[in-house]
């Protein structure tokens, strides 16, 4: 190969390399991104259905219901101004409490249930999770335009 | 008194820090011999003034001075004294200041081992390193001073997150950061070759040894928090994909990328611009890394966006040092020359494109842990991309660089042949294939991921062993010790590194593969097997520690009937914050970890018990600690050590280095491939 075609040659493949790679990322990066929406978001049905997303807000006071087998817990997560339920299998982060702040992932199931695979936590007993606060502020915007 | 001296101290170091960051580069570029002359003492002076900062921080923090705001915030009277010096780093106050405390501990470095160095190229690396230090230590006095008072003060601390209540903690953010700030002379050392205009392979092997101290430092930070997030966060992962592991994740990418360039840049010399930029983005990333974990802006970007004036600070920090040395790059870097040339198939090909793997890599993680933080500062609403992201990512792009490992070492420098690789290599890679293949078996299940992973590791082995062999074949006569003592330091350090690498997917692959991990509720007396154990809960009881209150179960573990140990996993609550922590027991053994942690208390002294079998975990930790200490070992190559001890010598060489690098073939110095 004479330097030209080989010096051709390298940026070739370096560039065909290098857009292969991007196209992969780009793909991965489109089918995994997990989408968050509010208690209320998900009651005027604007969540997607059999996809996974993330909901959050207050766990409600009083609605953490432990199910026999021990590991199975039920609790509804409120924005305020409307009620998801949710279920989940497994242990719980330290710093979740009735009247804190959670985030969970997972899918609404047909009967409106939230079933969360998986329930965040940070790690400050004063911290919320930033897409909950960000609902209960959503949650307070509607209701202050609604009673005006 | 105390926290004002520190202070003082600290605004004397911003003004020889200005110092540094001027005089020795106008000097050098005008020929000034007295203010090239400058540079080593200002460092010195500048590195006594912030080792007096920060032993005041410290001191306040030992002393329990509340009416410091930062140890008020961070520190409590019960804390143990260990966690109380630690805490001087614990907040974000603290770990800048410590941050820029290295820098000037890494200056002081660079000012001392470099005696054989042109004085006007120390002055210059050493001016970048001053400008550095200048932008900290003014963020620091304007935007976040540690020693700012509260007043009334503070009865009582509100104490140290217990999270970072913990051996690991007191040395990851350090170790984290010495990578992180070593990076800086790479760095500096890119600046002074782009201002110069100079560089041959005498500068690659000037700044090859700081870029592989500061790559080993970063390892084991990475390393460390990887294995606290394990033992300590209660979840029995050990990476979680999380901004702020991404963070230290991302100069560690590049920074591989760079430790390979430089290689290149040393023995060949080519792929000149490329290091430099590599050393650019490393250490940029090893800013943005500081930043996105310091600033608060992953907690909330809108909570950052209310306190305007650090993250305006900020932006315009990495705006000026990203910004002015990629423009100083673009103007120099024709100057400065591609240099060697290579053929398609070579080794520095293989490296090359191992580079732009690591670095597709680098960018796929950075477009993970930013695309959402921007998405959410324009609301454009609220996303995130986890682990699935991230593995679909990594697995196809780390494949192909693992099979080039393998090669790389191989092939010839400038032009290699790929039958003749193929042919020296087809055993090495029968062998991977058949032992991957048959492995999963002896675990018990066979599963096609875990052969792919064993593979990979397999022929990274594999592949060692045939370099190795071969390196010995042509060493001449003698028996097979002397043989194997001839070969050079780099050469075993590159393939314990390599090695490290394999055991790391041994591990991560038989792991992802084969644990098992149940939540399960145990009443006193049953029984839970996995994996061979059985774990017996006999309840828990409640225990009080220095500065919390706490439950702790008390666990049987049976082999075969048989008691072989007893495990405590505790449930604690902290005194001064009320916090609960999870604190697992873990039994860790060579081929498996056994995993217990309490959830919560159920009716009748029944709990909730998370019981993991985790086989091969701690092989993950072990390979990185193998990484680093082939880091370790490639500093310690004669070539460097002859430096120290021999400096008149070295002048001569440098003289000679010169020479040979206008003459890459020279500059090779008889190295075979």
């Amino acid at each position: 190969m004479k330097p030209r075609h080989r010096k051709l040659a390298i940026i070739v493949s370096g560039v065909s390399a290098l857009g292969i790679a991007a196209a992969l990322v780009l793909n991965a990066f489109e089918s995994n991104m997990v989408f968050f929406f509010s208690p209320s978001q998900v009651a005027a049905n604007e969540a997607p259905v059999g996809k996974s997303f993330r909901i959050g807000g207050l766990v409600e006071e009083g609605s953490i219901k432990r199910q026999s087998d021990g590991v199975t817990v039920n609790f509804v997560v409120t924005d305020t101004a409307k009620v998801i339920p949710v279920v989940y299998t497994g242990i719980l982060p330290d710093l979740f409490k009735e009247g804190k702040g959670v985030v969970a992932q997972g899918k609404l199931s047909a009967d409106g249930v939230f079933r969360a695979d998986e329930v965040l936590a940070k790690h400050d007993e004063n911290y919320m999770p930033p897409e909950a606060a960000g609902a209960l502020e959503q949650a307070r915007i509607q209701k202050t335009v609604m009673t005006q | 008194m105390i926290p004002e001296l520190g202070n003082f101290a600290l605004i004397l170091a911003l003004l020889l820090a200005i110092t540094q960051g001027t005089l020795p580069i106008i000097g050098a570029a005008r020929g000034i011999p007295s203010w090239v002359a400058l540079a080593r003492p200002v460092v010195q002076g500048q590195f006594v003034f912030l080792a007096i900062a920060f032993g005041c921080l410290a001191y306040s923090f030992v002393n329990n001075d509340f009416s410091v705001m930062n140890v008020a915030r961070n520190s409590n009277s019960e804390l143990p004294i260990q966690y109380r010096i630690a805490a001087s780093w614990g907040s974000h106050e603290g770990s800048l200041l410590l941050w820029v405390f290295m820098l000037a501990g890494w200056s002081v470095a660079v000012s001392v081992f470099s005696r054989h160095l042109p004085d006007e190229m120390v002055a210059r690396v050493l001016g970048v390193m001053g400008l550095v230090s200048v932008g900290f230590i003014l963020f620091l006095l304007v935007t976040s001073n540690p020693f700012d008072r509260l007043l009334p003060a503070a009865f009582e601390g509100s104490d140290l997150n217990p999270l970072l209540q913990d051996p690991g903690m007191v040395i990851h953010p350090p170790m984290l950061y010495m990578g992180y700030v070593g990076f800086s002379v790479a760095f500096a050392f890119a600046i002074a070759a782009l201002i110069s205009g100079e560089m041959d392979a005498a500068w690659a092997r000037w700044s090859r040894p700081w870029t592989t101290v500061a790559w080993v430092f970063l390892t084991i930070g990475i390393m460390l928090g990887s294995w606290w997030a394990y033992y300590e966060l209660g979840w029995g992962g050990w990476w979680f994909w999380d901004p702020v592991e991404n963070a230290s994740f991302l100069p560690w990418l590049v920074g591989t990328a760079l430790v390979h360039s430089l290689a290149v840049t040393e023995k060949r010399g080519s792929f000149k611009s490329w290091t430099v930029l590599l050393a650019i983005c490393a250490f940029s990333l090893s800013l943005l890394g500081t930043f996105l974990v310091r600033s608060g802006v992953l907690t909330s970007v809108h909570a950052f966006a209310t306190d305007p004036t650090r993250g305006v600070f900020i932006l315009a920090f990495l705006v000026i040092v990203i910004g002015s040395s990629l423009l100083l790059f673009a103007w120099r870097a024709p100057k400065v020359g591609l240099g060697g040339k290579f053929d398609l198939v070579s080794r520095e090909s293989m490296l090359l494109a191992n580079n732009l793997l690591l670095m597709v890599a680098a960018g796929s993680v950075l477009l993970g842990t930013l695309y959402p933080l921007i998405m959410d500062s324009l609301d454009l609403g609220k996303i995130s991309v986890g682990t699935p992201y991230f593995e679909a990512v990594f697995v196809p792009l780390m494949t192909p660089a693992i099979f080039l490992m393998g090669l790389g070492p191989l092939a010839r420098w400038k032009q290699a042949s790929l039958p003749e690789l193929m042919l020296r290599l087809r055993w090495a890679f029968g062998v991977s294939v058949v032992t991957a293949l048959l492995m999963p078996f002896v675990m018990g299940e066979w599963k096609p991921l875990v052969s792919f992973g064993l593979l990979l590791a397999f022929w990274i082995i594999a592949t060692i062993f045939v370099s190795i062999r071969q390196r010995l074949h042509n060493s001449g006569q003698g028996g097979l010790f002397t043989k194997l003592a001839k070969q050079s330091r780099s050469y075993y350090s590159m393939h314990l590194a390599h090695f490290g690498i394999a055991v790391f997917i041994i591990g991560v692959t038989l792991v992802n593969g084969y644990e098992t991990e149940k939540d399960v509720r145990m009443e006193i007396g049953s029984t839970v097997t996995m994996g061979g154990y059985t774990f017996r809960f006999n309840g828990a009881s409640p225990v009080s520690g220095p500065n919390y209150q706490a439950m702790r179960g008390d666990i049987d573990v049976l082999r075969n009937g048989e008691k072989i140990r007893v495990m405590q996993p505790e449930k604690r609550t902290y005194n001064a914050s009320g916090m609960a922590m999870t604190e697992p027991a873990i039994d860790t053994g060579f081929l498996r970890d056994l995993y217990v942690a309490l959830g919560e208390p159920l009716e009748d002294g029944a709990w909730v018990v998370r019981v993991y079998h985790k086989p091969f975990v701690d092989w993950i930790w072990f390979g990185c600690l193998l990484m680093a200490f082939g880091g370790i070992l490639a500093v310690t190559d004669r070539r460097y050590r002859l430096k120290v001890h021999n400096k008149h010598v070295e002048t001569a060489t440098v003289a000679e280095d010169k020479r040979a690098a206008s003459n890459p073939r020279l500059s090779t110095g008889g190295k075979k491939a």
